[in-house]
């Protein structure tokens, strides 16, 4: 009973984190494709025009938002969890997260060319980082 | 689905791959003279932020997020993830021969995935085309 509430905790906190990894790069995505590419903007409004545009985009301020609260959490999730599990664990779940995230919320074309990389890079990055 | 990339977004994607890992490591390295930082020893955050290494790792993070900021708005998500993974396999790499270090063939394995993981997508399109976004966009540009 001890052994599952561990379990149970350590594999809640390590969804959490992957959780807000994936809203923070889905909602920095969306933001980004909201205002188009960077570089047409950069020729009509300048740099700091670029730069207070992408600020300004109420997407990409929450996900940037998500994006630092990951990293608490992350630290939070360390203390919990063994770092040889927390991270490869952590990083594959956001990989594929953001996979399933960017075909329902951003509704890019995820073929079957992208699942698979999806896959490879899950579990690539799982072996390479444990 | 648009497909084309400019030569200076391949080189994002590049600086993408490149600035995250060496960041990474440079942080590692700084912190590592740095030494433990815990609730006792907060004042070694600021020392930090005085340590060669410290500051060359949070200069290229911040040329990382900017790069990746950029290539999300002319490329799609799963597209440009692949290019992130990548940065595992430079860490894997720099420590191999620059640092001399063992790799398991566990570790290998996951750096030929991540690079196949990159060819798949790398001969893929970029984007996926919105038609009613380009209109909105269209719309504004009026």
């Amino acid at each position: 009973m001890m052994l599952s509430a561990q379990i149970l905790r350590v594999w809640g906190s390590i969804s959490f984190v992957s959780a807000l990894a994936v809203a923070g790069e889905v909602l920095i995505a969306g933001g980004m494709q909201q205002l188009g590419d960077l570089d047409d903007i950069r020729a009509s409004k300048g740099m700091l025009g670029t730069v207070m545009a992408v600020i300004g985009n109420g997407k990409f301020f929450t996900g940037a938002l998500c994006m630092a609260l990951n990293f608490f959490a992350m630290l939070f999730a360390l203390s919990i969890a063994e770092l040889s599990l927390a991270a490869p664990a952590i990083a594959s779940l956001t990989y594929i997260g953001n996979a399933f995230a960017a075909k329902w919320f951003l509704r890019e074309k995820v073929d079957q060319r992208r699942w698979l990389a999806t896959a490879f890079v899950a579990v690539g990055v799982a072996l390479i980082a444990r | 689905m648009k497909h084309a990339l400019k030569p200076s977004q391949y080189a994002v994607l590049v600086a993408i791959m490149l600035t995250a890992s060496v960041g990474d490591s440079l942080l590692s390295r700084g912190m590592g003279q740095v030494g433990q930082v815990d609730m006792h020893h907060l004042g070694l955050l600021w020392r930090a932020l005085f340590n060669p290494f410290v500051d060359a790792g949070i200069v290229l993070l911040i040329g990382f997020f900017a790069c990746y900021t950029a290539a999300l708005s002319w490329a799609d998500l799963t597209f440009v993830m692949p290019a992130t993974a990548f940065g595992y396999v430079v860490i894997a790499l720099l420590g191999r021969f620059w640092l001399h270090e063992q790799l398991s063939p566990s570790r290998w394995a996951g750096i030929a995935l991540i690079v196949c993981a990159v060819g798949f997508v790398a001969g893929g399109p970029s984007r996926t085309e919105h038609p009613e976004l380009d209109q909105m966009d269209a719309g504004v540009g009026r």
